[in-house]
């Protein structure tokens, strides 16, 4: 059964009991809350995703409650819980629904060592994956959401996990991040794109969040084949370049965008590399966003 | 998940005692399990199991992958307990002082059953008291920190306390506690460290590691004497593992309880004895179980600690630990205050951290 064909009383309902386990990607996220601004949401991105039965193993127990106290009153606040224990600093209430996207990236990011994580984009065409690792702020979202909408199929926004047995890509689509200056730019790419609401103020700016599209979600266990990892930088009004980084850099730069590689040691060391050696590696400097979405399209699709 | 609180220690304890019996368990079972068993720290030490029996590709595939990922973890933890052990003999190898290694770096650095799949957050050693503040010294110069504390702290940690304050290593993002002795000085109970000291066993490069019965006793004097009990089942079931281990090789069950007289521990250690047994099932021989009772403590102390031990031990679920479980946890915690520090020092004490917490700035 698909999150979709809960009506929003159910979903509110179900989250309330914690009867609502998630499938995302290869995990399963068992989530509880009763704000109900956390289930609109969840009702809103995930619509598409799969719902597990009640009876089965949860990755992550994902909680998100108000802290207790006299707070409540004047300054409402959030806590985020994993396995029933609070892992940040109480968020204001109205920051709920993307502390269930931030919280999740957390889970992933600590718990997954079953994967090589890369902190990096990644879309795929013809089971050959494009990886876009970078920091934030070098237009790594902003990238990946033109990718999507020209119909590359999302595997992730934030999160490249390479199967250490095999050196394959798995899927873990989730509702894009954009921020301050690219949500414009995104939203402007067409109505095909659907969005949720525009959060200010927050930590990293004005946040907003990319409906995942149906396909992707629905494709979430074809993995994929390492194809190209493309380092992207936004240089607001410099010189456009894409060109080849050597093996060993390319290394270097992912090994600087691994989330844990220390943590597998040499399993991490060997799966990186292989990544590297059966990936074309590419240097991407960017001012003009439909410029660089045509030269990786055509790298995707084998024009280039 | 509304369970029993035994049910839940339970659910652990057996899949940890019969790892084979997982290969039945139901789906909930199993979510129940790998969420209690991470809770408690023992996620690790179960998996290193199911591992080693080469049970992995048998378990429910939403199991095998956080299972796979707690091994990845531990091997990790263990490699950089290593790598820090050799960093700190380094550091010190100028310095006069035998360096003891103490609780999971001992384990992990000597073999011994509880380093299988286990998690430590920090290296702990103890030194003499008198190379202290050249030990100190020594790591400062090889680019440990002492950890930020107010001058409060600082000043709680040197007069009072077995260990000085944390040094932090920011470029490998570890910690450091020096100790130099196994208990509170502001405590009841004072172990004399010299003869911890002495009876050491050298490991290797000048680094050693408690005798047998010592470093039971010393995990015993942790979790009973100054510890608190959160997550105490992992604590518990190293200590019973210990008992196995050294168990079977000669004269340690007979030396242990004389030994914990003459350092004072044998109350810490009959607690130990009696929970590894009632909720582990250890093997404790007949004799040593009547040799312990000289520290028994009455019947009203004794049942006081069996309900709060058994509860504050029930590892948490997803929807966090119980009232019960929180309220002995609580009523633990005090009672290891308690035991720390004279009255006097315990109201100045609780007073000093009450404000701080009201007036964090101030």
């Amino acid at each position: 059964m698909n999150v979709c064909e809960l009506s929003p009383s159910e979903i509110r309902d179900r989250l309330g009991r914690g009867a609502f386990r998630l499938r995302v990607g290869p995990f399963v996220a068992q989530v509880r809350t009763r704000l109900s601004s956390v289930a609109r949401s969840i009702g809103f991105f995930y619509g598409d995703y799969p719902l597990e039965g009640d009876s089965g193993i949860a990755d992550f127990h994902v909680r998100l409650a108000p802290p207790i106290g006299l707070r409540h009153f004047y300054r409402p606040q959030v806590l985020f819980y994993l396995d029933g224990r609070s892992q940040f600093e109480p968020f204001p209430r109205r920051l709920a629904p993307p502390l269930f996207e931030w919280g999740l990236n957390w889970c992933i990011s600590n718990r997954a060592h079953q994967y090589l994580i890369v902190h990096s984009a990644v879309v795929e065409c013809s089971g050959r994956a494009l990886l876009l690792p970078a920091d934030p702020g070098s237009g790594k979202s902003t990238l990946t959401a033109g990718l999507v909408h020209r119909g590359f199929r999302l595997l992730s926004d934030e999160h490249s996990l390479i199967r250490p047995e095999d050196g394959r890509v798995v899927p873990i689509p989730r509702p894009i991040a954009l921020k301050n200056e690219s949500i414009a730019v995104i939203k402007g790419l067409g109505p095909e794109l659907v969005f949720g609401p525009t959060f200010h103020d927050t930590e990293k700016g004005d946040v907003t969040h990319l409906r995942p599209f149906e396909d992707s979600v629905r494709r979430a266990d074809d993995t994929a084949a390492p194809g190209f990892v493309v380092f992207p930088k936004f240089v607001r009004g410099g010189n456009h370049r894409l060109e080849p980084v050597a093996k060993a850099a390319a290394m270097m730069e992912l090994v600087d965008n691994c989330i844990n590689y220390g943590v597998l040691g040499s399993a991490g060391y060997r799966a990186l590399a292989r990544l590297v050696q059966e990936s074309v590696c590419l240097a991407l400097d960017f001012d003009d966003l439909p410029r660089a979405l045509d030269e990786l399209s055509s790298l995707l699709e084998g024009r280039a | 998940m509304k369970g029993h609180p035994e049910d839940a220690t339970e659910l652990v304890v057996e899949a940890l005692a019969r790892p084979r019996v997982l290969l039945d368990l139901s789906p909930t079972r199993w979510d129940e399990l790998l969420c209690r068993a991470r809770n408690t720290r023992l996620l690790g030490r179960l998996s290193a199991e199911l591992e080693a029996l080469g049970l992995l590709d048998s378990l429910p595939r939403q199991a095998v992958g956080q299972i796979r990922a707690e091994l990845t973890a531990a091997e990790e933890n263990a490699r950089m307990v290593r790598w820090e052990v050799n960093r700190i003999s380094r550091a010190l190898r100028d310095v006069s002082a035998p360096v003891i290694l103490l609780k999971g770096a001992a384990y992990v650095l000597a073999g011994l059953p509880p380093a299988a799949g286990r998690l430590c957050s920090d290296i702990d050693i103890m030194v003499p008291k008198e190379t202290l503040a050249e030990v100190e010294s020594a790591l400062l110069r090889h680019g440990y920190e002492a950890a930020k504390l107010d001058p409060y702290d600082q000043r709680y940690y040197r007069t009072w306390m077995h260990e000085l304050p944390p040094l932090w290593h920011s470029e490998r993002q570890t910690m450091v506690d020096v100790h130099h002795t196994i208990l509170p000085e502001s405590g009841r109970v004072r172990p004399d460290p010299r003869a911890l000291i002495e009876a050491a066993r050298p490991l290797r490069d000048g680094l050693f590691i408690l005798a047998p019965p010592d470093m039971v006793l010393h995990s015993a004097a942790h979790l009973f004497q100054d510890g608190d009990l959160d997550g105490g089942l992992r604590d518990l079931v190293d200590l019973d593992l210990l008992f196995r281990h050294f168990g079977a090789g000669p004269a340690f069950w007979e030396g242990l309880v004389p030994r914990a007289i003459e350092l004072s521990l044998a109350r810490p250690l009959y607690y130990a004895l009696r929970y590894c047994q009632v909720l582990l099932g250890c093997p404790v021989p007949v004799a040593v179980q009547q040799a312990v009772l000289v520290a028994e403590p009455s019947l009203p102390v004794r049942s006081f600690m069996d309900a709060l031990t058994c509860r504050a031990v029930t590892p948490d679920g997803w929807d966090g630990p119980s009232f019960p479980t929180s309220s002995a946890r609580f009523l633990l915690y005090v009672r290891s205050h308690w035991l720390r520090m004279p009255p006097w020092l315990l109201t100045r004490h609780l007073a000093r951290k009450a404000m701080t917490r009201a007036y964090p700035a101030g």
